[in-house]
């Protein structure tokens, strides 16, 4: 009963104008809400859901793209200048959509499973940072021992050659790091790049002497940006100015720019993907994944594909890493840790490794949940410690609850409960590949087959 | 009695003896040339005069005043990464899988004796325990390790992997990845909510921290004592002996053929009325075990952990199956041991030997340029067949 009147309601959803007018109050709503309460998080997660909505709902395409670039470009921008949390927020979710993008050109297409991607993200950051700082400089000093008043070595507006510079070196480092173990079967695969990030990390930590590279550490600050034209900062003024309520600083519109940046990475990536995952290069790519001496037979070459996947992997996050350092204008060896990558891949894993609706789905959730409701959990915690509270069965006061369970810190805990429960219940991930589902037989069915009951 | 004795397979008591100490005196004698030779060359060039400016000794004497101790050090760590090491390489023998998650139940074994040493100081008991109490309160430690990582690794296979046995190849790694990377804040937020911190010390009881002297070398201007730590002999001793007792089960028992036949192939094995899912468990149950145990030793010989410590050592006990060649059991000794030495070989004296541009900070990577050249090189490793890829 209930079922048949929940397909006849979704069905009647998706007919004429139902849709469109369903799209437009989520995305008015959202506003709304997030205008009425700047501070809540419940508000802002009805704006960010809109894109899904957007997404699920059929309607015509030119519709959608009108509406996601309103989202994207108009109010994302004007809701994160008038609380710059949101504007946070937003940025890491593009950011690490970017990243996760290009993970999956490795991971969801090639098959190759990486778990030092972000070595290639430092290795953009580090290429920015080295060269859009003093530390050119300071190669013959020790870290905090440089001299005062040193100049900087490129201006700021080199950024935009070192975004391009950057696609080259990371690309290079990925062909360099996959000439040797790409020859590997896949698990190998996983610990050598493993290591590899691991190699990246101690070499920013140590790389302070002989010559001071990285500044070991302490990490390299400041980091120059691109100018930014006055135009901009007043133009946004006087357009918006009403409505954020104060007036925008270049330190906000900095904060915008790099937003829209990673969003023009982010759309590039998603280009790119459905441009190579239907040409010859996707299809070489889908039957490394599938089976490589199947595809070997074919006349598939395998490193050579699998170098490709592994580089264009690579520039994307090189790219990312240039954005990085530009819009932090500080790094250090902690932004690259292993938790990082398995932070990346877990948002690939949760979406749908090879599906870029479910990677930046994947992407966002696992932002939003890092730093929104773990975060929102520490807060309340901390809150209620300093009430007289109780737990009623046991009578535990929340007062005695020991001061080292922050929630905001068990990351480690969120992405390994996404990657068990994922492998175990939904490997496809939330949205499912495309060219997934198109395959006839579910593996499972198959490999039953094979192997007998199991 | 005596048909009890006739029935001890004498031969696999003895080989991985004999095996060890090839092995350890093998690699101490080609690294000891290796490191001589280079402080050779070295002492001629400004390397060597660098030195006599600093502490007034030829870089050769300063070598070989200093190998001893680095070759004890080594051997001990090495052992610690063979019994780890073995982990994987029995879980890997039989399911072709890596144990991503090992180096966490290394950990959690750590934690499990440390708490229990804790504990037991709390009370007052290991003040006043005399020596043979100690060394009994340490044991118990070391099989309360055992115990509990032993369970937990079967846990987290019956939990974790068998579900997904039939899945493509990456599928179960990526699990195991999250099982790794749960259990590490699962032992912090336990730690966390019942110690308040999440750094745990190892109390000194006992006379582990001791020192067995020797006698004493002349260094240039100081002295170098030669001597090894009780600890050290403690944790070679109880690798050795546990090594030996998984080379009895595995290659003299009537269950380690049963593992040796689920290794070959599972379902011939299953034919044949080994029930594959037992011995699998088994097998990580074994392997677990070996972890945890290898987990307290650890916590002796380096006092302190805390949740993340089983990374390093799990990934260069990773590094040594995959040396010896993963899935033989042989392999993974000599592998923990060739990694635990060429490891503070370089550890110790690339320091000196690049002027301070390399040194120590540099120990961990070492293991992982070496598992890149393994891989290049011979990636089936140094005892490994050369077995076809399966896909």
């Amino acid at each position: 009963m209930i079922p048949v009147f929940l397909k006849n309601t979704t069905k009647r959803l998706e007919q004429g104008l139902c849709p469109y007018i369903l799209i437009l109050v989520h995305m008015v709503l959202g506003t709304a809400l997030v205008y009425i309460s700047p501070r809540s998080n419940l508000a802002f997660l009805v704006l960010i859901t809109s894109f899904f909505s957007l997404y699920s709902f059929k309607a015509d395409r030119r519709f959608k793209l009108a509406a996601g670039m309103v989202l994207t470009l108009l109010i994302f921008p004007v809701v994160g200048v008038r609380n710059i949390f949101y504007l946070e927020v937003i940025f890491q979710i593009s950011v690490f959509s970017a990243l996760a993008l290009g993970l999956n050109i490795v991971v969801g297409f090639a098959g190759l499973l990486d778990l030092g991607y972000v070595a290639f993200y430092a290795v953009g950051a580090y290429l920015w940072a080295f060269f859009g700082s003093q530390q050119f400089y300071i190669l013959h000093f020790a870290p905090g021992t440089q001299p005062s008043h040193l100049p900087f070595l490129l201006p700021g507006d080199a950024f935009y050659l070192f975004v391009f510079v950057a696609i080259l070196v990371a690309a290079l480092t990925g062909i360099l790091l996959g000439t040797p173990v790409l020859r590997l079967r896949g698990d190998y695969l996983a610990i050598v790049t493993l290591g590899f990030g691991e190699v990246i990390r101690v070499l920013a930590n140590n790389l302070d002497k002989p010559l001071n590279f990285t500044n070991g550490p302490q990490g390299i600050t400041p980091i120059q940006q691109p100018t930014m034209p006055q135009v901009a900062v007043d133009g946004f003024n006087a357009l918006f100015g009403r409505v954020v309520g104060h007036t925008v600083s270049p330190a906000d519109m900095y904060n915008v720019m790099f937003y829209l940046f990673a969003l023009a990475v982010i759309i590039i990536i998603i280009f790119v993907t459905r441009r190579l995952d239907d040409s010859k290069i996707g299809r070489a790519w889908t039957a490394i994944r599938e089976d490589e001496t199947a595809a070997i037979a074919m006349g598939v070459p395998l490193v050579r594909m699998k170098l490709a996947a592994f580089a264009v992997g690579a520039s994307f996050a090189g790219v990312m890493g240039v954005l990085l350092a530009g819009s932090r204008t500080f790094i250090s060896p902690e932004s690259f840790s292993f938790m990082q990558s398995i932070g990346v891949l877990s948002m690939v894993i949760l979406g749908g490794s090879g599906s870029i609706p479910g990677v930046i789905l994947g992407a966002a959730t696992v932002t939003i949940l890092n730093l929104q409701v773990l975060q929102g959990l520490s807060l309340y915690l901390s809150q209620l410690r300093q009430t007289d509270a109780v737990i009623p069965i046991i009578n535990f006061a929340w007062a005695n609850l020991s001061s080292q369970l922050d929630p905001a810190k068990y990351q480690r805990l969120l992405f390994g409960l996404i990657l068990i429960l994922m492998m175990i219940f939904r490997p496809a991930g939330l949205i499912p590949s495309q060219r997934r589902k198109r395959e006839p037989a579910s593996d499972e069915a198959e490999a039953k087959e094979y192997h007998g009951t199991p | 009695m005596k048909r009890f004795l006739k029935s001890i397979n004498i031969r696999e008591l003895l080989r991985p003896i004999g095996q060890m100490i090839l092995f350890s005196l093998g690699s101490t004698i080609v690294l000891s040339v290796i490191v001589l030779l280079l402080a050779l060359i070295l002492d001629r060039t400004v390397v060597g005069q660098t030195l006599i400016e600093r502490l007034n000794v030829s870089l050769f004497t300063y070598t070989l005043v200093n190998l001893p101790q680095v070759a004890i050090d080594g051997l001990t760590i090495g052992f610690v990464y063979a019994a780890i090491a073995l982990g994987y390489t029995m879980v890997y023998g039989v399911l072709e899988f890596i144990n991503f998650a090992h180096s966490e139940i290394f950990a959690v074994g750590a934690f499990v004796g440390v708490e229990i040493l804790i504990a037991l100081e709390k009370f007052g008991i290991l003040s006043n325990a005399s020596l043979v109490m100690a060394y009994i309160y340490l044991i118990l430690a070391i099989v309360a390790g055992m115990l509990a990582a032993g369970a937990l690794a079967v846990t987290v296979e019956r939990v974790a992997y068998r579900p997904l046995r039939h899945a493509s190849r990456l599928v179960p790694l990526i699990s195991a990845i999250g099982v790794s990377f749960l259990l590490q804040d699962v032992i912090r937020l336990t730690e966390s909510l019942t110690s308040g911190q999440f750094n745990r010390i190892m109390p000194t009881f006992g006379n582990f921290d001791h020192r067995i002297l020797f006698g004493k070398m002349a260094m240039g201007a100081t002295q170098i004592t030669l001597g090894v730590s009780i600890k050290s002999i403690i944790v070679i001793v109880s690798a050795v002996l546990m090594l030996v007792g998984l080379n009895y089960l595995v290659n003299a028992t009537r269950i380690g053929k049963a593992i040796r036949a689920v290794a070959q192939d599972h379902s011939t094995a299953s034919l044949m009325g080994i029930d594959v899912n037992r011995i699998i468990s088994l097998t990580f149950l074994v392997g677990g075990m070996l972890g945890g145990a290898a987990g307290v030793l650890y916590a002796l010989k380096f006092t302190r952990i805390d949740p993340f410590v089983g990374f390093f050592p799990g990934l260069k006990a990773f590094t040594a199956a995959v040396l010896g060649g993963i899935g033989n059991m042989t392999g993974a000794l000599l592998g923990g041991i060739v990694l635990g030495m060429l490891e503070t070989y370089a550890g110790s004296f690339m320091g000196v030997f690049t002027m301070g541009a390399a040194g120590t900070e540099y120990k961990d990577i070492f293991a992982f340029s070496i598992l890149i050249l393994v891989l290049i090189f011979r990636p089936q490793g140094l005892m490994g067949e050369n077995v076809a890829q399966k896909a």
